[in-house]
Formats: C-alpha cells, structure tokens, sequence
C-alpha cells in the first residue's frame, strides 16, 4: 500500500534535495577567476615568463613560490597591465587584460588591492591620507568618510588612530607593511596581490602579518595571490601553492600535497638546498 | 664594420629614444585635456613652478638687463648710439634674455625635482601602486605638471620681462647717468607688443619642454639611487639643450618670415 506523502513531508523532501543540489555544487571546483594562458614576457634576450599557465579559483589564497628572477612579480604586474606580455592572455573575470584600454585596466585593477614588497606608501602624504587614497580618489568618496574608514582598516592590522597622522618615513618596516595591507584592503577588493610580504621582517613580525593576511583575506573572502620565497609564510597563507620555475609553473598542489611532492625542484626548494636541479642565476631582474 | 655596427646601434638607440619620448608626448597631452582633472594637485604645481622659482627668476633677469645696459652702452659708445640703450636693453630681455634665462633656471630648479621626485616614486613602486589604487598615474602625476609649466613660465617670464628692464634701468641712470624720464619714455616708445608676445609663447614653449622632460625622465627611470641620479641629469640636460634648439626655431617663426 502506497503511504500518501502529506505537504509537510513534500515540503521536507524538496528541502532536502536543494540542500543535497547546494552540497554537491560547492564540491564542484570554483569559478576561475584569473586565467593565465601561455603568457610569455621577455626583457631584452632575457625570457623571464615563458609560456605560463595559471588558473587562480575565485575565493582561493594562491601563493607563488620560487627563487629570485623566475618572474613572480613580473606575473604580477603582467595581470595589473603594469607590464605587457608579448604573448599570451591573462582574464580577470573572463576579461582580457592583455593589450587592453587603459579603462578596461583601470576597471579591472579597481577590484584588486596590492601589498607592495616595501609597501610602496606615498611619502608625501600622512598615514591616513595613504590608507584612505582609494577610497577618495578611486571611489570619491568624502574625505571624513573616508578618514573614518581608513582609521577602521588601521584598526584592523593593529594600528592606533595616532599613528595616522605621521608620514611614512617615521614608520618601522613592519608598521610601514600593515599600513600597505591596510590601504590594499580599504577598498574591499576581490582578489588582493601580496609581493613578499615577510621579505625584511624579523619572524615576530613576519607571523604577524602573516596572521594579518590571513584574517583579512578571510573577512573579505577575496581571492589572494601571495608571491613569495618564505616557506613558513607560504604554508601559512596558501590554500594552493604553485611553483614558478625559468617562466613556467612547474608544480601545484596544496599544502599537504607540497610536504609529499618527489619533484626535485619543490623539494630543493623548500628545504633551502644549495645542491640541486636549480642552480640559481647570479643576476636577479625579478 | 665595427664602426658600423655601432653608427647602426646608436641611430636604432636614438630611433627608440625618440619613439618613447613620443609616444609619452601624446599619452601626456591627451591626459591633460581628459576627465578627471586634479585641481588640487594642479593648484600645487603652479605655486611650486610660478612662486617658488620666482627669487631665481627675479635675480637672474635682473642680472641679465643689468648687464645688457653695460654692455650696449660700453659697445654702442664707439659709433656714438649710447641713446639705443634703452631700445637695446628692452628687445633684448624681451625677445631673448628673460624666455632663455627663466627657462634655463626653471629647468634646472623644476626639472631636475619633477625628474628626482617621479623617479623616486617609480622606483620605489609608488607610480605602480596609484594603478592599483583607481589612479591613472599620467593624470594624477603628469599633466599637472605640464599644464602648470605652460601656464606658469609666461607668468614668471613677464615678471622677468619688468624686473629685467629695471635691471637695464637702474645701471642706465645710476651708472650711465641717463635722464631718468627719457630712459623710460624711449623703453615705452620702442615696446612693440610682438617683443613681448613672442617672448610669452616661447615661454609657454620651454614650460612644457622642462615639464615633458622633467615628467618624461623621472617617469622612466630604472634601478635605485643612480638611475634617479641618471634622470635628473638628464632631465636637466636634455631640457637646456631643446630649449636653446627651440628657441632658435621660435625666432626664426617669429621674426624672420
């Protein structure tokens, strides 16, 4: 005898089978969204990417590893269209910006944030005046509003409101980092770019803003792409870690998947080996 | 063959040179005249050019009339034209004197800082970070600059104009012992509205040359602490050099066609 479902029971088993639909589509991979097809940029004879291949998932901290002149920050600036590639093409979104307008660079990189290597502030504005400059110039917003944010994110990585009115130049290398990481993140970008952020920090203060990385890319849920040569940072921030090697990327994997890797080149690499397949190229251009 | 190996690698190296300046040439006056427009950082640019090079722009024309007079009055006594002083003194820091002179110091003053400052700010990736930031860099950096080198050196050059007459002046009535009223009657007299005019668009010109090359070289600059070092030089020089060019082609398009 068939039992008559009531409408609760209905109401139930279709519940049911969206939350199963939800479940089975978020095991499915993220959307991508940075594409890098066989990107190839030279300087002069020197080949510095040579054909890369990248895919960077939506939502995804992504960090590039690999020695000095391998071409992670030429990677970088490639995406931003602050350098251009002679081939290839790199999406953002599924929009090229290989040989693009300026407007079509200016809206794309309107959703990324950067953290410079040696945070890159404008010296001749105040802290505040640099954390907020996004937000005046990029989204016109009124510089009391803006003032209010800025002092927000500084909050955020641990800096006190009276840190905002000095320069640049009276700042330590750290604080000087966290006010970069705060004026990357003031504007809520999408994806947010980290060039070495540990690179001239004592350990101290690299796991600080390791950990402030961490938490921000979190609360923003942007996609991340770090570059950088310190594993301890690396394996900290990285849901993937890719390894640029001559141009390419040779290995990719998770954190896990990089403690196990046999790839010579990985393992040379995070074990700090002078003796290995990579021989390190005496004149750096990275 | 070496020889002409290297006359190819110099004339390719110069062909690109010029190609880049170019091209930055275009890119900066088609920035200068597109949305959005920074009037803060345009209103900073004009004091900086217009009133802070105004004491070496002053002392220098004022120099420059002063010994035009001695030297005219010292010249002109052997043919007995010590009365073409005043005539002299006027033509000559209109026309030439005070559009040279102001456009050499401010080239020395402006550009070698726009060159130093941009230059510092690119190698210390402070131009790449206003991309990230929603800035076009060539509106927020650039062509404030220029608009402010144009705009300015006219007013800079007309303030020379007078100081530089008054230069000519007080060596001429002081020193020459010419009839005070005279000297300034025959200066009005002889004025012609071209001497003046001519000397304001050259001015105009060499604003925009010291601010191109000052923007041009700083905007370009490579490596650390030498290629700032390297760009300023050469802001300096190439600025000098162009205006002394220019100014030749501006006499000949001004008063002898």
């Amino acid at each position: 005898m068939t039992e008559r479902k009531n409408p609760a029971q209905k109401e139930f088993n279709k519940t049911l089978v969206q939350k199963t639909m939800a479940l089975f589509s978020s095991k499915q991979p993220h959307p991508i969204k940075i594409k890098l097809s066989n990107v190839h940029k030279s300087f002069g004879k020197k080949v510095v990417l040579d054909g890369l291949d990248l895919d960077i998932r939506k939502g995804e901290s992504l960090v590039i590893i690999g020695g000095s002149g391998t071409g992670k920050s030429v990677t970088l600036k490639s995406i931003l269209g602050l350098l251009t590639p002679e081939e290839g093409s790199i999406t953002v979104d599924g929009v090229e910006v290989v040989n693009a307008s300026t407007k079509v660079h200016e809206q794309v990189n309107a959703q990324i944030g950067m953290l410079f290597q040696g945070a890159a502030l404008f010296d001749s504005m105040t802290v505040w005046e640099n954390v907020a400059f996004g937000l005046i110039q990029g989204h016109k917003m009124k510089k009391k509003e803006a003032k209010k944010i800025a002092l927000e994110k500084m909050a955020q990585v641990g800096l006190t409101a009276d840190v905002g009115d000095l320069y640049p130049a009276d700042l330590s290398g750290g604080m000087k980092k966290r006010v970069g990481l705060a004026r990357a993140i003031a504007t809520h970008p999408e994806i947010i770019f980290f060039d070495e952020p540990t690179t001239g920090l004592d350990p101290i203060m690299s796991d600080v803003i390791n950990d402030l990385i961490v938490d921000s890319v979190k609360k923003l849920g942007a996609t991340a792409v770090t570059i950088t040569h310190d594993m301890t940072s690396a394996r900290k921030i990285a849901d993937r870690i890719a390894m640029l090697y001559k141009g390419k990327i040779i290995w990719i994997g998770t954190v896990k998947e990089i403690e196990k890797t046999k790839n010579p080149y990985v393992v040379q690499f995070i074990n700090g080996s002078a003796q290995g397949p990579i021989q390190m190229a005496v004149k750096a251009d990275d | 063959m070496e020889f002409i190996s290297l006359l190819g690698r110099v004339f390719i190296h110069f062909l690109r040179a010029s190609g880049q300046l170019g091209i930055f040439t275009v890119k900066a006056i088609y920035n200068c005249f597109t949305p959005p427009f920074y009037f803060k950082k345009i209103a900073e640019q004009l004091i900086e050019i217009g009133f802070y090079s105004l004491p070496v722009v002053a002392l220098t024309t004022f120099f420059a009339g002063a010994v035009i007079a001695l030297q005219t009055y010292t010249g002109f006594a052997r043919f007995s034209a010590e009365g073409a002083v005043a005539m002299v003194v006027l033509i000559a820091v209109t026309r030439e004197l005070a559009p040279v002179m102001a456009g050499l110091m401010v080239a020395g003053r402006i550009g070698a800082a726009m060159a130093a400052e941009l230059g510092t700010m690119r190698v210390t990736e402070q131009i790449d970070a206003l991309s990230t930031l929603s800035t076009n860099p060539f509106k927020y950096l650039i062509s404030p600059r220029i608009l402010a080198g144009i705009v300015m050196m006219p007013v800079l050059v007309l303030i020379g104009d007078v100081i530089g007459i008054c230069g000519g002046y007080i060596i001429g009535v002081y020193k020459l012992d010419f009839n005070a009223s005279s000297y300034l009657v025959n200066t009005w007299n002889f004025m012609e509205p071209m001497d003046v005019i001519s000397g304001l668009v050259k001015a105009s010109v060499f604003g925009f040359i010291i601010t191109l090359l000052g923007c041009y070289n700083g905007y370009n600059s490579k490596g650390g602490a030498q290629g700032v070092g390297s760009a300023t030089t050469n802001a300096v020089v190439s600025a000098s050099i162009l205006i002394l060019i220019f100014n030749y082609i501006l006499t000949e398009i001004f008063f002898n066609s």
